[in-house]
């Protein structure tokens, strides 16, 4: 099968576009000591982004490798087993797909395995935020439904001042608000004070595009409501978050580091500049590259999904051992409820038996194969995104670890759309908050696979990290920063071709 | 190279048609099975249209009992229709209408208030669609004046994109007839008399549907409610026979290409066996004891939703159907197709089937004489685990045997099947 790479070589760059692609190009990295020296040829060859846009490249339709799964295109497009887990593999699945639905109950409860949750909470279960294994849905643009969604978090910190910038990276985390931590949890067990609900209003802003149209940025503000509490430190910055869809999380956690490291090393003369968010593990104290969440703030799934166990739902697992979750010392009425762990069942609150389905689940869950590859209109908006050069930090395509921890995630060629690095995304996105070494411009690039399934499986999702982007070409016009000039050639595209590079995206 | 030149001989064998069991032969004769099971699962669903029917225009404890053992009657032959599920899409595409199950049953009707009042989770947690012909919903206003098919299945089933709002299917029909289930896994209240099932499970009054003497509140629109679902059920039915039928959609995809049928008679096998069945429905409810977690929860069913699947399972392996008429639907089998390979192989087949078949009858057994099926998982009944442990574990053998048979028949690469060519759209890089 290696034969029909052997004979493909990057060719030298024809003219300026090419130029630009080729120093975006995604290189598997020489360092790769999974590789054999066959493996690296064919693997780079494989990954070079193309440069033919007249027909669909090879293996294209299969977007999250062979797990990649052909069901028929409804609600539960995004909550199937990947097609190549074993049927030992879809068992754990399965039962980590019923942890994920579970809804957990506060202590005491006749329930002994299913309480522990809060005192504080964003939520009960988890797909309460991710809806249908896809994107949350934040308060609706309508005045009128202002206050009631789970999805969005509120995340909270105090600015790092210059000294402690040291200290910050070490503790992998931000400073916390002094009295309500590090998230706003809007509810609470009986008896309990809930933190506070958020409250968004947004204003109009027109942006005139090429072509004689115009859209419409709906551009958001925050204020918390009925602080239980007391008041927050006035420093306090508060940072919202949209729950993520769980797509193919177990592959990207299978791309090799020196990958990653490789997209950081590559030349900015484009203005591009990405950054690996490294950081202190607090748990193994080892030095890790965060991959996970919209700042990259976690190194695996199973951390990002303990973290949200802790800190969304109040729940304690072998990483996150605190059974009060996100309760301050200055909230002395939470540490005096009773919690959920049960001395015969383990010390958690989510055992680590429990814990180990929900990250199978977790990592498990398939890419849809795209539709339309060859569609002309498909093609045409994919040469847009390519020259546009929206590949810089939506970098087409992987090869993973042969070596991968789990069978299912080796050596599978993936097209996530994502560098996994941290950009600065101008002023309009930036949040004023720093996680581990992000700073409060910066964003990791979110991966774009099965973005184009996003309302076929939950109808009132929207993008972005906090959701303000009601079309996908609202969420390129936000696009500022290292991607200003990549927003700006979408600006000055005649409306056909935005309709084609929109067309490409909802094909993904 | 080995692999490619082994699935080339197997793609010739299939054309040269040189097997005494034809695979073509053994997709039409799991075809048959499932129209025949789809009607039978429809038939009985009709006879259950009556019974609620009767309810509904002459509540009494009479009529109430007739349409719950109308329902029990109808769980048989659908419950081995779970079969055809995982490999078929269109099954899969339409199961969520028919059996979608845990439901938040808040959303339906009254609820006890051990139940709570609010699943911040959940908005839809204590709608109760029952006693409120308006509903605000995230600010969102709902006419429910009518119970209509399309507020059930449009506005309420997965509402929110929550998988526990179920509005349509069995388990909402088996949520009004019965009503919540609030003996957990304790035993069953004194007073009530007959097996542990009819002890232990829900005691929903015929009066929740008595105009006249109502108690519950809104009884008429609790009839609507129960006529609509019922009638719904019936209708998804339907759909699902013509789906098998000689021009159906279904029956074409597994005949078409007898080799993917195959693939897709064993991998719904094997997925109903270890994943939905031993994982998500049995080892998920042994680990957290929790009677939530049963699968037929009011009507403290589940010993026979379990053991129907496992009868489904083995007629599709034995190519053999006993209908609820008595009479059989025989076909070319897998079995023959798997003992010409390998007798060897398809007598373990066989013995394990049998092997989970027996656990299945003692965990029956039990729920029949000692005590119910949520009362079997609970915490401290060590006894009771073990019996429900033994399903589990059979099943998870029963797997490892499936998982031998796709290899003997060389459909394991079936999803990388023209890995190699240049033309195949589907194709993984490997």
């Amino acid at each position: 099968m290696a034969r029909q790479y052997a004979g493909r070589r990057a060719a030298p760059a024809a003219c300026a576009v090419a130029a630009l692609l080729v120093a975006a190009a995604a290189q598997a990295a020489p360092s790769r000591a999974d590789l054999s020296e066959a493996d690296r040829k064919r693997v780079q060859a494989v990954t070079a982004p193309t440069r033919d846009f007249s027909r669909a490249e090879q293996f294209e339709t299969m977007q999250g490798g062979a797990g990649t799964v052909a069901k028929l295109v409804n609600r539960d497009i995004f909550s199937h087993p990947a097609a190549n887990l074993d049927f030992e593999g879809r068992q754990g699945f399965m039962v980590g797909n019923g942890l994920f639905r579970k809804d957990w109950v506060s202590s005491p409860s006749s329930t002994l395995a299913s309480d522990g949750l809060g005192p504080l909470f964003n939520a009960r279960s988890c797909q309460a935020c991710h809806v249908k294994d896809g994107r949350g849905t934040v308060p609706g643009f309508d005045p009128e439904q202002l206050s009631d969604a789970v999805a969005l978090l509120i995340r909270l910190s105090l600015p790092a001042g210059n000294d402690d910038a040291r200290d910050q990276i070490a503790q992998a985390v931000a400073r916390p608000d002094p009295v309500y931590g590090h998230q706003l949890q809007p509810f609470a067990v009986a008896g309990l004070p809930a933190e506070g609900q958020v409250r968004i209003t947004y204003r109009e802003i027109p942006v005139a595009l090429g072509g004689g149209e115009t859209a419409t940025l709906m551009e958001p503000s925050y204020t918390i409501e009925n602080l239980g509490y007391g008041p927050m430190h006035p420093e306090t910055v508060l940072s919202p978050r949209l729950a993520p869809p769980m797509l193919g999380l177990g592959l990207l956690e299978a791309i090799h580091e020196d990958d990653i490291l490789a997209n950081a090393a590559r030349g900015h003369e484009d203005g591009v500049s990405g950054r690996p968010n490294w950081f202190v593990d607090p748990v193994s104290g080892a030095r890790v590259l965060g991959r996970f969440n919209w700042k990259a703030g976690q190194p695996t799934v199973e951390r990002q999904s303990a973290n949200a166990f802790s800190g969304d739902m109040g729940l304690s697992t072998p990483l996150f051992p605190n059974h009060y979750g996100d309760c301050t010392a200055a909230q002395t009425a939470c540490a005096d409820m009773p919690h959920g762990a049960q001395e015969h069942l383990g010390e958690h609150e989510v055992p680590g038996r429990l814990m180990d389905f929900v990250t199978t689940y977790s990592l498990n869950l398939a890419l849809p194969q795209r539709r339309d590859v060859d569609d002309p209109r498909v093609l045409a908006g994919k040469k847009l995104f390519y020259e546009s050069n929206c590949i810089a930090c939506h970098v087409p395509k992987y090869v993973t670890r042969r070596d991968a921890a789990r069978p299912e995630h080796r050596f599978q060629l993936i097209w996530p759309y994502t560098d996994l690095l941290l950009h600065d995304m101008g002023p309009g996105l930036a949040d004023g908050q720093a996680e581990a070494d992000a700073n409060g411009r910066e964003w990791r690039t979110p991966p774009l696979w099965g973005i184009g399934l996003t309302r076929t499986v939950n109808p009132n999702a929207t993008w972005l990290h906090d959701g303000r982007a009601r079309t996908l070409l609202e969420a390129i016009l936000w696009h500022g920063g290292e991607a200003q000039a990549a927003r700006d050639r979408v600006v000055d595209m005649t409306p056909a071709q935005r309709k084609d590079l929109i067309r490409f995206l909802e094909s993904l | 190279m080995r692999r490619t030149f082994a699935v080339g001989i197997l793609a010739a064998l299939l054309g040269a048609n040189v097997w005494a069991a034809k695979p073509d032969a053994v997709v039409s004769g799991y075809a048959d099975l499932a129209l025949a099971k789809y009607e039978d699962s429809l038939a009985t669903a009709r006879t259950l249209q009556q019974a609620v029917g009767e309810l509904l225009a002459k509540p009494s404890a009479e009529t109430l009992t007739a349409a719950r053992t109308a329902w029990l009657a109808a769980r048989v032959p659908y419950q081995q229709t779970e079969a055809f599920r995982f490999g078929n899409p269109i099954v899969d595409d339409w199961e969520g209408r028919v059996n979608a199950w845990p439901l938040d049953e808040g959303m339906i009707d009254y609820v006890d208030a051990s139940y709570g009042t609010e699943s911040d989770a959940n908005a839809y947690y204590v709608v109760n669609v029952i006693a409120n012909r308006k509903l605000s919903v995230g600010g969102k206003e709902v006419d429910a004046g009518e119970i209509t098919p399309e507020l059930l299945r449009d506005v309420l089933h997965e509402a929110d994109g929550n998988e526990a709002n179920v509005a349509t299917g069995y388990h909402a029909i088996e949520f009004l007839l019965w009503g919540q289930d609030l003996n957990g896994t304790g035993p069953a209240p004194e007073g009530r008399s007959g097996t542990p099932q009819e002890r232990h499970a829900g005691n929903r009054p015929y009066t929740d549907f008595d105009a006249a003497q109502c108690t519950g509140g809104n009884c008429e629109r609790r009839a609507q409610f129960l006529k609509v679902v019922t009638d719904m059920l019936v209708q998804d039915l339907q759909e699902m026979v013509g789906h098998w039928k000689a021009e159906g959609e279904a029956r074409a995809a597994v005949q078409e290409d007898p080799k993917a049928g195959l693939a897709a008679m064993l991998t719904g096998l094997g997925s109903l066996s270890y994943g939905e069945l031993a994982g998500e429905r049995i080892k998920l409810g042994l680990m957290l004891h929790d009677p939530e977690e049963e699968h037929d929860c009011f009507s403290d069913n589940t010993h026979n939703s379990h053991y129907y699947n496992q009868v489904g399972m083995m007629n599709v392996y034995l190519g053999a159907y006993k209908r609820v008429d008595g009479s059989e639907v025989k076909g070319e089998s897998l079995s023959a197709l798997v003992a010409e390979r390998d007798p060897a192989l398809d007598k373990e087949m066989r013995a394990r089937l049998d092997d989970t078949f027996k656990a299945m009858q003692a965990m029956k057994t039990r729920a029949e004489q000692v005590e119910t099926y949520d009362q079997m998982i609970g915490q401290g009944n060590a006894e009771g685990n073990a019996v429900v442990q033994a399903v589990s574990d059979a099943l998870v053998a029963q797997t490892r045997s499936i998982e031998r048979v796709i290899a003997a028949l060389e459909l394991g690469d079936i999803e990388l099947e023209g890995s190699d060519s240049l033309d195949n759209p589907n194709a993984v890089f490997q």
